[in-house]
């Protein structure tokens, strides 16, 4: 074995050890969820179940309204990504592909934006919604996240940035006006940016936490996270019921992700090229 | 001429349609609301009476309650931590990957794995790995013969275990941006360098970490704010303790603003928090002109 060989080898080495430990963690999530829980407690842990056991599923919607948490998460997420996607999307055509007054002044104010925790937003945004009576609502949820996602503007905006000019040209000369070009040429064209922004906001907006946490009081409005946390409250050592309930949680996005993990790879890569 | 004024006109009425939502998101649900927390934080309020001015009152209060120093501390030491290990893990896996290697599609989307779901759901799971006595990672330890430690009471322990699970959680999303920045250093620079006689180290000293510094700076400076906002990890695997040692800067807000309804102080435990931000990027960015090297 020559040395290139080698060293090739020991590279497979680290990245398998690396790519165990970042999986494993779910290995172990799912496995326990269908483990009976003699076996989840014994010493040395069983790697591989013996046997099988589906009590805690059932369970875990019977205990917690966790399908109504379901529900509620699904619509939060479909709509703000619907939202988003839209509002950003048509925004970023105007700072990339429209000359007017202060669009770069504008956009300006939209980047300086990003470097705002939205800690420093929350206590007036919670005053604010209390106000207008929205608290144990999803409204707080949903709306905000609509309306601005500088984001989602920028990454879109770099993206239309680096398509060719020439089409609006073509287009303008056939008499086709802005919300002609945006939708029926940009949109098309920025297919991968869309997809990958899409992707980004479902996931971050299915797994919030904080948001939910904030403004939501009663049971029936809970997210999935908030169902979690307070299966944790409730049953703290029944680690079945709880790895069952992560599973619940986890395992759709698992399955998004990994049917669209292309575009994850590509979206990183052109958010992190602004350098 | 009347015709450009007219083309002019009609372009800023698109655009400004087209930005108009967005623009009154920013300013409704961030402007506004960062405006209000500077005003609020002169005054006390608890939700039911109306906003009393009290001047600097809240922020005397703030600076002599102990809580907010071991927040900030904590929130320091998480940073200290969590962003050179984070930086470190994903620049050496990057540059260990940086070649064609059979498989790396399923490597990046195992690494990448822990970011997606960054859930409550796998943070409970994590506390099970570092749960006392039935605790997944001492079981382990223990058959290898080691007697791990008492990861979520004891002080120092509590705050490695954020440690470990932030930066298992991040690396993948840093190791893809790392990689991409590898990928746009042009090749002609290492030829030339082994034309000269270079060898590995001098190529990655001279010519890798300085066209990466770019990159590094970004994900520095991401990593850096996302650390300053940590909240969950701690607020379901520790609750902040033991002793306050993983009680961060957003949970010193949440239990003021939500628990304790003191929404003056709160807001200046936020503003605090955003200017540190600030300052901390503002130096970054400084200190950046010294080490960062932008390729024309």
């Amino acid at each position: 074995m020559n040395s290139s060989k080698r060293g090739n080898l020991l590279i497979h080495v680290i990245l398998i050890i690396v790519a165990l430990t970042t999986v494993f963690p779910f290995y172990w999530m799912i496995t326990t969820a269908v483990k009976p829980s003699d076996a989840i407690f014994q010493v040395p842990p069983q790697m591989f179940p013996k046997h099988f056991t589906w009590d805690y599923f059932p369970k875990v919607f019977e205990l917690m309204p966790m399908a109504l948490a379901y529900l509620n998460s699904m619509k939060i997420a479909v709509l703000v990504t619907v939202g988003t996607l839209l509002t950003s999307s048509i925004a970023a055509y105007a700072f990339a592909k429209i000359q007017f007054k202060g669009s770069s002044m504008l956009f300006g104010v939209f980047l300086a934006t990003l470097m705002i925790p939205g800690q420093v937003t929350l206590i007036p945004l919670y005053i604010l919604f209390s106000k207008i009576d929205w608290i144990d609502t999803h409204l707080p949820l949903m709306v905000p996240a609509i309306m601005i996602n500088a984001y989602g503007v920028f990454m879109i905006k770099q993206f239309m940035g680096s398509i060719p000019n020439g089409y609006i040209e073509s287009a303008k000369i056939d008499g086709a006006s802005h919300p002609r070009i945006y939708w029926q040429i940009m949109m098309p064209l920025c297919k991968p940016a869309i997809i990958t922004l899409g992707l980004f906001t479902f996931i971050g907006n299915w797994n919030n936490f904080f948001g939910p946490l904030i403004f939501l009081n009663s049971e029936k409005k809970f997210t999935v996270p908030l169902i979690i946390s307070s299966f944790k409250g409730v049953y703290t050592v029944d680690w079945g019921l709880l790895m069952a309930a992560s599973t619940v949680a986890i395992v759709p996005i698992i399955i998004l992700y990994l049917l669209t993990q292309k575009y994850y790879v590509q979206g990183i890569a052109m958010s992190g090229m602004k350098g | 001429m009347q015709g450009a004024s007219k083309l002019n006109k009609r372009e800023n009425f698109w655009g400004y349609l087209f930005i108009s939502p967005q623009i009154i998101g920013l300013l409704s649900f961030v402007l506004f609301p960062v405006a209000m927390s500077f005003y609020l934080m002169f005054t006390e309020w608890d939700f039911t009476n109306a906003p009393k001015w009290t001047g600097t009152d809240n922020f005397n209060v703030i600076f002599h309650e102990e809580n907010f120093y071991y927040a900030l501390r904590n929130t320091f030491y998480f940073v200290l931590g969590i962003v050179p290990v984070t930086t470190v893990i994903s620049l050496v896996m990057a540059l260990l990957t940086n070649r064609a290697i059979k498989g790396l599609s399923i490597y990046k989307a195992a690494f990448f794995l822990p970011m997606v779901t960054s859930s409550v759901a796998i943070v409970l799971v994590w506390y099970w790995v570092f749960a006392p006595d039935i605790g997944l990672l001492n079981n382990f330890l223990d058959v290898i013969g080691i007697t791990g430690p008492n990861w979520l009471t004891e002080a120092f322990w509590a705050r490695i275990a954020i440690v470990i699970m932030s930066t298992w959680q991040g690396m993948g999303y840093y190791y893809l941006i790392f990689l991409a920045g590898l990928k746009g250093i042009p090749e002609d620079y290492y030829e030339a360098a082994e034309i000269d006689g270079a060898g590995k180290l001098r190529k990655f000293f001279n010519i890798t970490l300085p066209l990466l510094s770019p990159t590094t700076f970004f994900i520095i400076v991401t990593m850096l704010i996302g650390v300053f906002n940590l909240f969950q990890e701690s607020f379901i695997l520790t609750g902040g303790g033991p002793a306050f040692s993983t009680y961060t800067l957003v949970m010193y807000i949440y239990d003021l603003a939500f628990r304790y309804f003191r929404m003056g102080e709160a807001a200046v435990v936020s503003v605090v928090l955003f200017a540190i931000v600030l300052l901390v990027t503002f130096i970054q960015f400084r200190l950046s002109k010294r080490w960062v090297n932008y390729i024309e």
